[in-house]
């Protein structure tokens, strides 16, 4: 299963799961990254990291070390 | 998911007896995330009286300001923005703190007010659903229900209020619609119990944070035990095992491990619990369209975070920011000086000669011209700032510089504070507010004077001009040594900052996940707030230090003033040498004026030298000595410790060319046919008048020492006001002095090799 730190910018997945329990999963689920959300990645810094996704209403930077944190399902 | 009621009992009441008695000053606090306008709502409710104040102990700053409300008047304190109440740091814990009741010296709010965003109502609500379960009555504002509407969104407040069981008003907080209607609901809340305490949290949950509470004590509030069972190493964990023993831990893991037996794993149960329990609270309440709207934001974002013309646009705004500070202030800060050198003309044909009026003079004067001349450049670079936060730029520009930034450690967040700081460390050291992370934030602060700022350029220019340029030099040399001034910081800088991140700030990697806010037109008046406020803050409180620091060397240089029986003072002598050289000037010849001048530079020569800091300068000749220095560069290098450019003042002085201005050296067409560099030429060593003192592994040494060292009481000033403590400017100009020392004695040593 892919984690979002794989997708490319326009890609779309539903979150199956966010990995650890530590501080920053709880920050993830705190900003909204919980299983069943839906994700795009919008765009990807110059240097590929961070990346900016969207999650329905608004947009996070995420470090590619964190969005990898997050297992995915690929949408179409 | 359950919801269900639970006895109100468990959360105190917001004072002691209850209803609040008329006389009492009633108080209250505005939480919600960043990006909400939640500082445009309360400079709205409170007015121009404002007051920024610190707890002990952290770094965030909280305002404070009154507000009247259906006659009554409250405090209002505006918490730090924050997506979530579950405290990592002590800086996190204010909030928390504040509304509990348990922050010293502040009385608990009677209401809290969570300021949310319409357009992202669920994310905004999430806090609001932690906030209703401190036992303090709240009130939500709805604000940029303008922005909602534009996106299709509708929402049914009456409902929400119902649902919530808190009064939900609608404002628009940058139009100062709905304030009223605020005001009223807070004034009655403020008099009425708790929100009815409802949890989002499944009853095995609430099971063991009740029986937990019992083990540990009723006086801990049950808010913080919820954060004990959530938080995993949080700072609740960290605090109550100081105050409760360790044993709290053993106790927490166990509940931690029966939670995740029972369906309800931690920390994962406390997002899915609230947001399940908001979508069904709101579920009747919120109306979308069925497609998403293409917004603005979407549109500007495919340029603005674009790899290639985001990157453009980032460079070209960063050049913009930078020729600000560095050349739009020049005008201004001449002004100030020119300002300055009117007045003390003025007061030095007026006053009488003597100690008083050349402290007034070369102390206070000199000292608050050096602190006012530093405004017009915090006044620039923060209303660049205050623009591009509240435009919702600034999370872009920290997302397309993170990567970068991270190699050293640090994130996209310093990379302006490291910008400015090649124009001034003082405005960048500012600048490194909007870096939430307190370590990230100190590295960032303790790194920010190593860049080259403006102040080393005239040192540079003297040294350059006069010893490694012109005939028997080849033309790019004095470029390329100037090029290589300016990459000793850009190399060192983060190699320092890497260094400390390594070992004295060394932590787990903070959290990275950061908002993009919606781009919107910034409030001028937002702007406007901010510049004042940076200006004031660093008048108030940076401005006092570096006064003081001035006139400590002022008194260094002034005293012993000579003065026997026989012969005056020399300030007195060298008052009257003027008074007969302006009487020249008038009736007399040329020469006879340049003799009387080359007198007084003579006597005030003799004068510094035999002063305290000349004294100084003599007793550290032996350290500075395998740095290729006499004591004369030695003191003038102490005599530099209010700000580097003092340097060129110093030299002038010593080398008898009397008081010369910085810009005689800077817009000299030809630097090395000044008086000073000349006389500096001529410069011999006292033990052997046949050695040259300026050979070139000397002036390279003094040049890397300028670069390196942090002779600058502003910027030493602006670090113990931005950091509290008088450890980390300590820290900061020890480690930099032995960094240019260092520095500069490899060069001269590696220098004098190749070059004897």
């Amino acid at each position: 299963m892919p984690s979002l730190d794989q997708l490319r910018p326009g890609q779309r997945g539903r979150i199956t799961a966010i990995q650890g329990e530590d501080a920053l999963m709880q920050r993830l689920m705190e900003m909204g990254l919980f299983e069943g959300e839906e994700v795009e990645v919008v765009s990807l810094a110059p240097l590929g990291d961070p990346l900016e996704i969207r999650l329905g209403d608004y947009r996070l930077s995420l470090r590619r070390v964190e969005a990898a944190r997050v297992q995915i399902l690929l949408l179409p | 998911m359950q919801t269900r009621q639970v006895d109100p009992r468990d959360s105190a009441p917001p004072s002691a007896n209850g209803t609040p008695s008329p006389a009492r000053k009633l108080t209250a606090a505005l939480v919600g995330n960043p990006n909400t306008g939640k500082t445009t709502l309360f400079n709205a409710l409170s007015g121009l009286r404002q007051h920024v104040g610190n707890y002990p102990g952290v770094t965030v700053e909280t305002k404070k300001g009154q507000m009247c409300c259906a006659g009554r008047t409250f405090d209002l304190i505006d918490l730090p923005g924050t997506y979530s109440l579950a405290p990592r740091s002590p800086d996190e814990m204010v909030a928390v703190d504040v509304i509990l009741g348990q922050q010293k010296g502040e009385a608990r709010p009677d209401v809290v007010v969570s300021i949310v965003d319409a357009s992202n109502l669920e994310r905004n609500l999430y806090l609001t659903t932690q906030a209703l379960e401190l036992g303090v009555p709240v009130v939500i504002a709805l604000n940029m229900i303008d922005v909602a509407q534009s996106q299709g969104i509708r929402i049914d407040i009456e409902r929400l209020s119902r649902q919530f069981g808190v009064p939900v008003v609608s404002i628009q907080a940058n139009k100062k619609k709905g304030l009223e209607e605020l005001r009223a609901a807070v004034a009655k809340a403020a008099t009425s119990g708790p929100p009815p305490r409802q949890t989002p949290f499944p009853e095995a949950f609430e099971r063991e944070v009740a029986e937990l509470h019992r083990a540990i004590g009723v006086e801990v509030p049950v808010f913080l035990v919820r954060r004990l069972v959530l938080d995993v190493g949080g700072w609740t964990e960290q605090r109550l095992a100081g105050r409760l023993g360790e044993d709290i831990r053993v106790q927490v893991q166990g509940v931690r491990e029966r939670l995740t037996q029972a369906g309800c794993p931690v920390p994962a149960i406390e997002a899915k619990a609230r947001y399940g329990w908001i979508r069904e609270v709101t579920a009747g309440c919120i109306e979308r369209p069925a497609q998403r709207p293409v917004t603005w934001t979407d549109r500007i974002d495919r340029v603005l975070t674009h790899k290639v013309w985001g990157t453009l646009i980032f460079l070209a705004l960063m050049f913009l920011v930078f020729q600000a500070i560095f050349t739009w202030a020049r005008p201004l800060m001449n002004g100030i000086s020119d300002g300055k050198e009117m007045l003390a003309n003025l007061l030095r044909d007026h006053l009488p000669v003597g100690p008083l009026t050349n402290l007034l003079l070369d102390g206070v004067l000199e000292g608050v011209g050096a602190v006012v001349v530093f405004l017009p450049q915090i006044l620039i670079l923060f209303a660049f700032i205050a623009f591009l936060e509240d435009c919702g730029y600034m999370a872009r520009a920290a997302f397309l510089m993170d990567k970068l930034m991270s190699r050293c450690g640090l994130s996209g967040k310093s990379f302006i504070p490291m910008l400015s700081s090649v124009a001034c460390a003082v405005p960048g050291i500012m600048a490194a507010r909007v870096i939430e992370n307190r370590r990230d934030r100190l590295a960032t602060i303790l790194v920010a004077p190593l860049m080259s700022c403006s102040a080393r350029l005239p040192v540079y220019i003297l040294l350059i001009g006069a010893f490694l340029s012109g005939a028997g030099f080849p033309w790019w040399l004095p470029g390329v040594v100037m090029f290589s001034m300016y990459a000793l910081g850009l190399v060192i800088a983060p190699l320092v900052a890497l260094l400390l991140k390594r070992t004295l700030l060394r932590g787990e990697t903070p959290v990275f996940v950061m908002e993009m806010p919606l781009y919107k037109m910034p409030s001028p008046r937002l702007v406007l707030r901010r510049m004042f406020d940076s200006g004031w803050a660093f008048l108030r409180r940076a401005g006092t230090l570096i006064l003081a620091s001035m006139v400590v060397v002022w008194a260094l240089l002034y005293f012993p003033r000579g003065g026997s029986p026989e012969e005056q003072p020399y300030d007195v002598r060298i008052a009257q040498l003027q008074k007969e050289a302006d009487d020249l000037k008038e009736n007399g010849s040329k020469d006879a004026v340049e003799e009387k001048e080359q007198e007084i530079n003579a006597l005030t020569a003799e004068w510094k030298q035999q002063s305290y800091l000349g004294q100084m300068g003599k007793a550290i000749e032996p350290v500075v000595r395998p740095l290729g220095w006499d004591w004369k560069i030695g003191m003038a290098a102490l005599a530099s410790f209010p700000a580097r450019e003092v340097v060129i003042g110093t030299l002038g002085i010593i080398y008898s060319e009397g008081q010369l201005d910085t810009d005689s050296i800077t817009e000299a067409e030809n630097v090395a046919d000044t008086p000073l560099a000349r006389r500096m030429k001529e410069a011999k060593w006292d033990a052997d008048p046949t050695r040259p003192v300026y050979t070139i592994p000397t002036v390279l040494s003094l040049m890397v020492f300028f670069a390196l060292c942090c002779q600058c009481a502003s910027t030493l000033a602006v670090i113990k006001r931005e950091t509290r403590s008088w450890r980390w400017p300590v820290f900061t100009f020890t480690y930099m002095t032995a960094l240019a020392y260092v520095g500069a004695l490899v060069v001269y040593q590696v220098g004098s090799l190749i070059g004897g």
